[in-house]
């Protein structure tokens, strides 16, 4: 019954990821992908009547991860206090920017908004990555299973007491950055035309190669700051597929764009990013939040809801997973095909 | 850690407060749009059609508000309740999970097809999407309002070993008897905040003699939902919510009315100021005998006052939580009075001239968020010094590693954050008011970024 939740978690971030993961994208690149306003507001509107629905997956998610793993949503949320805040103020300010931006017509307004959207998305994608590299690294838990991290100490690769931001957990969040700048690049090619979508498919390729150098190097780093994770895939050797879908997508990331299929393109950074998360996930399991001190560690096990809860609980989440998918797939079938400014909104 | 406790009660007070504003209007704006589309689709009046969209746009506004105010109020029982969500996520993380489930993507699909579905498939679809936007909205209301339930009368649950609780039984807590009165009022509510908003800026708009056909059209909408919304507050809700708390929650009920010691043929304070050092009542004006009748129905009967209970289970500002009962219940009172006169005008066909009852009116928009965030403090107020009534004391609940300093740093964000963000808000309604009904035609679906 844990694994089952264990993996309704994973499958809902890996969901959030996907989904709000193009969003930030377009976020992190509009300024430089459009030339004019224009360009500007095509992107917009692109992402436009989703991202909102895209970012209820993270209320779904924690709220879920809250009710399979109360113990690891107290322990965590807790210990990483200052950079959670962070991120909602950040998520607050990319919501506003998107939503704003529009509603009074004057050029000075809309640059003031452009600025903090894109601060907004390249910095929470940083933290996301940041966030992936704290837990694969694990974090101090005292007996009782709480902790707390400063932000930062001195970024050392030795350190004895690394903040939440290290060298590490850095150089994770900007290969979260690059490759969720690919994956946005790859859907506002797919959702534009001309000039835009050239563009997109040029800052796709660039950074495509800024994703492939991070993971030659976030990889032996990951191993080395935790050895466990390679003895999981050694135990469990059938979890080597995970990887290996994300090798094919970043192979079919650099065929794709040169042979300018967006759409697999897309799909490519999406294979990319699902195997890259599931990946992490099988080699930390069945460890949630992995302690220094071994016997600290928070597993599925100890903090897991009840039984009875759990199980209740896969009948609603079943329930409204299936409603969910079903206004999905009709909201983007609502608003498929190319996006195109005929006549000026508001 | 005394600090760590005060500062996070603070900005949980905070957070909750503000973001409570922006879903008290859109629960009761989306009952309103659902029924001015409703008039519509039976008379073809295209002024309703209209007036529909326009109060979509506000929806749509105050809507992301709440969403971006919302995220924090999830998050803040991890970062800063650490130890309460360790205690009680078992039962409370099943009715916040479900929001997320049923209500968050319902409400996320529908208003964006509400927004701009109308042009591509017709009106019946946007029908009913304004019946689903409704719908998922009070469907929100409920997974919150369950939520506070049992925090206020914990239920199905078992106490573990460790000394955490878990869930025994997932009906009694979904349908937890204090539940249905709560919800009634505190929707009620909602309502009463839509319609004094909807009367209020039709009321405006009347007397600066603009939009004036959109003006009565909100007028005589805002006042019959808000004479039956306040009536409704009185009896049943209003009435079956205090009986409930003089039943569970006696010591919070002798707080909210300030009654100090026990006696037979209490009377209600009316209007005085509690001196807790001394136990009395300064400068009272007291209703003899009405606080009997009305929790017993009998004029004779004895209520326990705050010495009949243990000083440690006082909530512990009883000034405020007196005040703000006060306040809500006062509230409540005037709005009656108006929107009892307001309706008589509209039925003698009188009240479109009556200059003076539509100032009342205008002037009435804050009153109703006042009046709520009152009632919120007074439930909230009164169930203190516990987090779950009778389990779980406040002071036990927060997060034991979290420092006093990181907590005022995130407070003092949240401040100046949604200052702006109000300051935002107040930009674009007086934006939107002025721009005015007319001439809103249906959103194409490429266009408009907004949710």
């Amino acid at each position: 019954m844990e694994t089952i939740w264990f993996i309704c978690v994973a499958l809902m971030v890996a969901m959030y990821v996907l989904l709000d993961g193009f969003d930030l994208g377009a976020g992190a690149i509009h300024l430089f992908a459009a030339r004019d306003e224009r360009e500007r507001r095509t992107i917009i509107r692109a992402i436009g009547p989703v991202w909102d629905g895209n970012e209820v997956w993270l209320l779904a998610a924690g709220g879920t991860l809250f009710f399979a793993f109360p113990l690891l949503y107290a322990s965590g949320f807790s210990g990483f206090y200052l950079p959670l805040i962070i991120v909602l103020w950040l998520l607050m300010i990319r919501g506003l920017s998107i939503e704003l931006r529009g509603h009074i017509g004057d050029p000075m307004w809309a640059s003031f908004w452009d600025a903090m959207f894109f601060i907004g998305s390249a910095l929470l994608a940083i933290f996301y990555g940041a966030a992936l590299g704290n837990v694969v690294r694990g974090v101090p838990l005292n007996a009782d299973g709480y902790f707390f991290q400063p932000l930062w100490t001195d970024f050392s690769p030795f350190s004895q007491n690394p903040g939440i931001l290290d060298w590490y957990t850095v150089l994770i969040g900007l290969l979260a950055l690059t490759t969720l700048v690919v994956h946005g690049a790859n859907f506002i090619a797919v959702k534009t035309e001309n000039e835009l979508n050239a563009r997109s498919r040029g800052i796709s390729r660039l950074f495509i190669f800024a994703t492939i150098a991070l993971t030659v190097v976030a990889t032996p780093a990951t191993f080395w700051v935790s050895p466990r994770m390679l003895e999981s895939f050694n135990e469990r050797p059938y979890g080597y597929v995970l990887p290996l879908v994300a090798i094919a997508g970043l192979a079919g990331m650099v065929y794709f764009n040169m042979r300018s299929n967006d759409r697999a393109a897309f799909l490519s950074s999406s294979a990319y990013i699902v195997g890259m998360l599931t990946s992490t996930v099988f080699a930390v399991y069945p460890n949630v939040l992995p302690a220094v001190d071994p016997a600290n560690s928070l597993t599925i096990f100890n903090a897991a809801s009840s039984y009875y809860s759990q199980a209740v609980g896969l009948v609603w989440w079943s329930i409204g997973m299936v409603l969910a998918a079903v206004y999905f797939i009709v909201i983007y079938r609502l608003f498929r095909g190319k996006v195109r400014l005929d006549d000026e909104g508001y | 850690m005394e600090d760590a406790l005060l500062v996070s009660r603070l900005q949980f007070a905070f957070t909750v407060t503000y973001h409570y504003l922006f879903p008290m209007l859109t629960m009761g704006l989306a009952l309103l749009i659902f029924v001015l589309k409703s008039i519509y689709m039976r008379n073809g009046n295209e002024f309703y059609n209209t007036s529909a969209r326009f109060w979509g746009k506000i929806f749509a506004v105050t809507f992301v508000m709440g969403v971006v105010t919302g995220i924090p109020l999830e998050f803040q029982f991890g970062t800063n309740w650490a130890a309460f969500s360790a205690f009680s996520g078992d039962i409370i993380a099943q009715t916040l999970a479900m929001e997320g489930a049923f209500a968050f993507f319902l409400e996320s699909a529908f208003v964006g097809l509400f927004l701009w579905g109308e042009r591509r498939f017709g009106q019946r679809v946007h029908w009913f999407s304004t019946l689903m936007v409704f719908l998922g909205t009070w469907a929100s209301g409920y997974f919150i309002i369950t939520t506070n339930s049992w925090t206020q009368n914990p239920v199905g649950y078992r106490v573990l070993e460790n000394g955490n609780i878990e869930l025994n039984d997932y009906w009694a807590v979904l349908f937890n008897p204090w539940m249905f009165p709560q919800y009634a009022h505190n929707m009620g509510g909602a309502v009463v905040c839509g319609a004094f908003v909807m009367a209020g800026l039709g009321a405006f708009y009347l007397l600066a003699r603009r939009h004036e056909e959109y003006g009565r059209i909100f007028v005589k909408v805002g006042v019959i939902a808000g004479v039956l919304g306040s009536l409704w507050m009185l009896f049943p809700s209003g009435h079956f919510s205090s009986e409930q708390v003089a039943d569970k929650q006696p010591v919070a009920l002798a707080a909210m009315e300030g009654q100090f010691e026990t006696e037979r043929r209490a009377g209600i304070v009316l209007i005085g100021q509690p001196d807790i050092g001394n136990r009395r009542i300064d400068n009272p004006i007291i209703l003899p005998r009405a606080l009997s009748f009305l929790i017993y129905q009998n004029w004779n009967a004895e209520v326990k006052g705050l010495e009949a209970f243990p000083e440690k289970n006082w909530p512990d500002n009883i000034p405020l939580l007196y005040y703000s009962y006060h306040v809500m219940v006062g509230l409540g009172t005037i709005f009656i009075a108006i929107m009892v006169l307001a309706a008589f005008l509209l039925w003698r066909r009188r009240l479109y001239g009556s200059r003076w009852m539509l100032w009342v009116l205008m002037l009435a928009i804050p009153l109703p968020f006042i009046a709520n965030i009152a009632g919120w403090f007074t439930a909230e107020l009164g169930r203190q010094p516990w987090l779950a009534y009778g389990l779980f004391r406040t002071s036990e609940g927060v997060s034991p590693l979290v420092s006093s300093g990181s907590v005022l740093f995130t407070l003092i964000g949240f401040a100046g954050m949604y200052l702006i963000m109000g300051l935002l808000y107040i930009v674009l309604m007086v934006s939107e008011v002025n721009h005015g009904p007319e001439g809103e035609e249906p959103l194409e679906s490429t266009e408009g970024a907004t949710i």
